[in-house]
């Protein structure tokens, strides 16, 4: 029995940090955000160095095939590094999607790709979760119609994933004919997200998806994991920067740490966090090896770290004052990464309703 | 991560679950914990040492089983004692006997540990004073040495159990001139001292659990000092350690929300259960949420302390997070049960024989006993996130 990190998860986490540190700044963030851009291409690149996209991948697809705590460990540190980067839909959730119900073909032209991090692959399962400004995506004789909204990593991506109401996921070429793409603008400009509109759109259908919806229902529940995980990254890191400030800042001739009121807060912050390491830990572990207790613990790291993820991103801006509403500070960005990872996939009530299913309480 | 136990240790609980079944006809019936009266079944005491289910790593010599610390034992045992809902065996006392097997004499540990793991000497504690609370270390109760005697005067408040224990250990001032953390020591001396007089405090619950200890001339003998003259604070701070070592077991926080859950399947209102009133459910979901992170979060506690790792700030927020939890868990059960949740004191129509109501009363003061919410507060402001300490009031006003 051992609650831990392995020496090795600790060395990923550290390499992957390591890097971000240095190639990831906030002048690097602001710089992508500032132009719009979809990513940094740089930061990227080394990811894939690193082998960040193919963390999930078999190594008969060239990936590294590591587990879903490993991946969430990325996703801690890239939700710390604020990182403009895809990550969850096309390193995460695709080869999720793929691996779980695309035939051989479709895993031999789409895995090592993603795992090369030639590809970016956007998911478009928002509908079947919760559907807004769309009557869903209907799939009829190989033609998809309608809309998928908030399709993840979507802006620029050279694949979609998108689920239709039946539950089946179908691999569509962006570009192809019947397929509209437009960028949403969000809070967070360091992921993307786009609408897609389908009209008779011709999509390759992961056979495995057919009529079984187990494979929609895992791909939307590892995203949650990995949400979850960098959300616990961008909170730890308005966390530190938190307790940094109030450790310099002076006002009334002493460190603001040193009132109470100030110190409260940063305390307050460090208690609902913490224990928010461990529940990522346990369900990241948990979907690889007790997956019986995976899709609950799913709903629970999702929810809970929107939650603490909300409260911190508030308490964090209020100790640094002023300057916490500042562009200047750039405390904004972990603010608006942590606002769009509650949204997505699930805000925390509709999600704690599936937790309530999924106990069958109801 | 690695959540199995070893073949080791799946033995163990093998063995456990056999004692237990085998044995559990012979445990005493206990219904409510009385403090400072350790489950005082005798035998069953007994037959627990000898199969090092209690005492288990206090040393044979002062009458314990003698095994090595092992903390995933230990955890185990409990569990299946809790499983079993059989009352569990005692260590003596979970402050004061690892406080004197650290730090005592030879002749004291002698004297105090065997009795108190047999359960024939309990003990309570005389730590706070009415100007004394958070701010414990200004305690003004004194002891003056007078030939081989120190002579107590002052008073004591908070003191759990002490109409039933045979013993109280007690901070005192002995040095009234020193720094007020150099100028304190650690006494023991029995209840039956002359001078000693205990008021019952009776709590919002309606119960006598705590006490005040009023000291008039008591007189103790010179040697019955844990530690130095003018240490007792750090003798103390061993003893808070054991104590807090003991807060907040997240396991029974989940058997507890397990129970609000099954009430929420079974109750109804107007006719519908109370689980599928969408708000009550989702209070339920939140709490469970927050249950499950400190679960894993006392997992991982666990795992550094068999390693003998410090587990930093996973540990420091366990008292604050997990007496607020027990509070809101009490809370919703009484919500959702509406106006039957304020009946009381045995009345018609009481659900879980008024645990709910009681508990919320309990865990309010258990948000204040041991250390407030917002001492845990600075705790973790200071010593876990490193924040400068509040300056004293003598330096502001020089500043100023």
């Amino acid at each position: 029995m051992d609650f831990a990190l392995s020496e090795e998860q600790r060395m990923l986490q550290d390499s992957i940090s390591g890097y971000l540190e240095s190639g990831c700044p906030l002048t690097r963030v602001r710089e992508v955000a500032e132009e719009r851009e979809d990513r940094a291409d740089d930061i990227w690149n080394e990811l894939t160095n690193l082998g960040v996209h193919g963390v999930l991948v078999d190594e008969d697809y060239g990936g590294v095939g590591l587990g879903h705590l490993e991946a969430s460990l990325i996703a801690e540190a890239l939700g710390n590094a604020v990182a403009p980067v895809p990550y969850v839909a096309s390193s995460i959730m695709a080869p999720t999607a793929l691996a779980a119900a695309g035939s051989d073909e479709q895993k031999e032209a789409w895995l090592p790709r993603i795992a090369g991090g030639e590809v970016v692959v956007g998911v478009g399962v928002s509908e079947q979760i919760g559907r807004r400004e769309t009557e869903g995506v209907s799939s009829t004789d190989g033609k998809l119609n309608g809309k998928a909204m908030f399709v993840l990593d979507g802006a620029s991506a050279d694949v979609l994933i998108i689920a239709s109401d039946d539950g089946a996921l179908h691999l569509v070429d962006p570009n192809g004919p019947g397929v509209t793409r437009n960028k949403l603008k969000t809070i967070d400009r360091t992921r993307t997200v786009a609408e897609v509109v389908l009209d008779g759109a011709v999509g390759d259908v992961l056979p495995g998806s057919i009529d079984d919806r187990e494979p929609l229902l895992t791909t939307i529940d590892v995203g949650r994991v990995i949400l979850a995980a960098d959300t616990l990254g961008a909170a730890q890191s308005m966390l530190d920067t938190s307790v940094d400030y109030a450790k310099e800042r002076r006002q009334f001739n002493r460190v603001i740490g040193s009132f109470q009121a100030v110190k409260h807060m940063c305390a307050e912050m460090a208690a609902e966090l913490e224990p928010c390491r461990s529940l990522v830990w346990y369900t990241a572990h948990a979907y690889s090896a007790i997956p019986e207790e995976g899709r609950l613990m799913a709903c629970h790291a999702k929810a809970h770290l929107a939650e603490v993820g909300k409260f911190v991103a508030r308490k964090s801006t209020e100790v640094h004052g002023g300057m916490g509403i500042t562009d200047l500070l750039g405390l904004h960005y972990w603010f608006k990464r942590i606002g769009f990872n509650r949204q997505l996939l699930g805000a925390p009530e509709l999600v704690r309703a599936e937790a309530a299913r999924v106990q069958e309480w109801v | 991560m690695d959540l199995e136990y070893s073949p080791e240790y799946r033995a163990f609980r093998d063995e456990v679950r056999d004692f237990l079944e085998e044995n559990k006809h012979r445990a005493p019936n206990q219904t409510r914990m009385i403090p400072g009266r350790p489950n005082s079944a005798k035998g069953w005491q007994q037959l627990l040492i000898e199969h090092g289910y209690a005492a288990r790593t206090i040393p044979k010599e002062y009458g314990g089983y003698g095994a090595e610390p092992d903390i995933l034992k230990t955890r185990i045992i409990a569990e299946e004692f809790a499983r079993a809902r059989v009352p569990p065996g005692h260590s003596g006392d979970n402050r004061l006997v690892p406080t004197v097997l650290e730090l005592g004499t030879e002749e004291q540990k002698q004297w105090l540990v065997p009795p108190s793991v047999r359960g024939e000497m309990t003990w309570c504690q005389g730590y706070s004073e009415p100007g004394s609370g958070s701010d414990l270390a200004s305690l003004s109760t004194k002891a003056e040495l007078d030939g081989d005697e120190w002579v107590i005067n002052g008073q004591k408040i908070w003191t759990s159990g002490a109409q039933n224990a045979d013993m109280m250990f007690c901070l005192v001032r002995t040095e009234p001139d020193a720094p007020k953390h150099n100028g304190i020591s650690y006494l023991v001396f029995s209840m039956d001292t002359p001078g000693i007089e205990v008021r019952p405090l009776v709590s919002m619950m309606g119960d006598a659990f705590f006490n005040e200890v009023f000291f008039t001339d008591v007189r103790v003998p010179k040697d019955q000092i844990i530690g130095k003259r003018g240490e007792g604070w750090f003798v103390a701070n061993t003893t808070l350690r054991y104590e807090r070592g003991g807060l907040g077991d997240p396991n029974e926080a989940e058997n507890r929300l397990n129970r609000i859950v099954d009430m929420m399947k079974r109750e109804t209102v107007s006719g519908e259960r109370l689980i599928d009133n969408p708000i009550y459910r989702d209070r339920l979901l939140k709490l469970q949420g927050q249950i499950l992170a400190m679960k894993f979060n006392g997992m991982r506690v666990l795992s550094h302390n068999i390693k003998g790792e410090e587990p930093g700030m996973a540990r420091w927020i366990v008292k604050l997070n997990g007496c607020e939890l027990n509070h809101q868990m009490a809370g919703l059960a009484i919500d959702v049960l509406g106006e039957l949740g304020l009946l009381y004191d045995g009345s018609d129509y009481l659900r879980d024989g008024g645990f709910w109501q009681a508990r919320y009363m309990l865990d309010l003061g258990l948000i204040i006993g041991g250390g407030t919410a917002q001492i845990q507060k600075n705790m973790i402001g200071e010593r876990a996130l490193g924040l400068p300490k509040e300056p004293k009031v003598e330096e502001a006003r020089a500043r100023a």
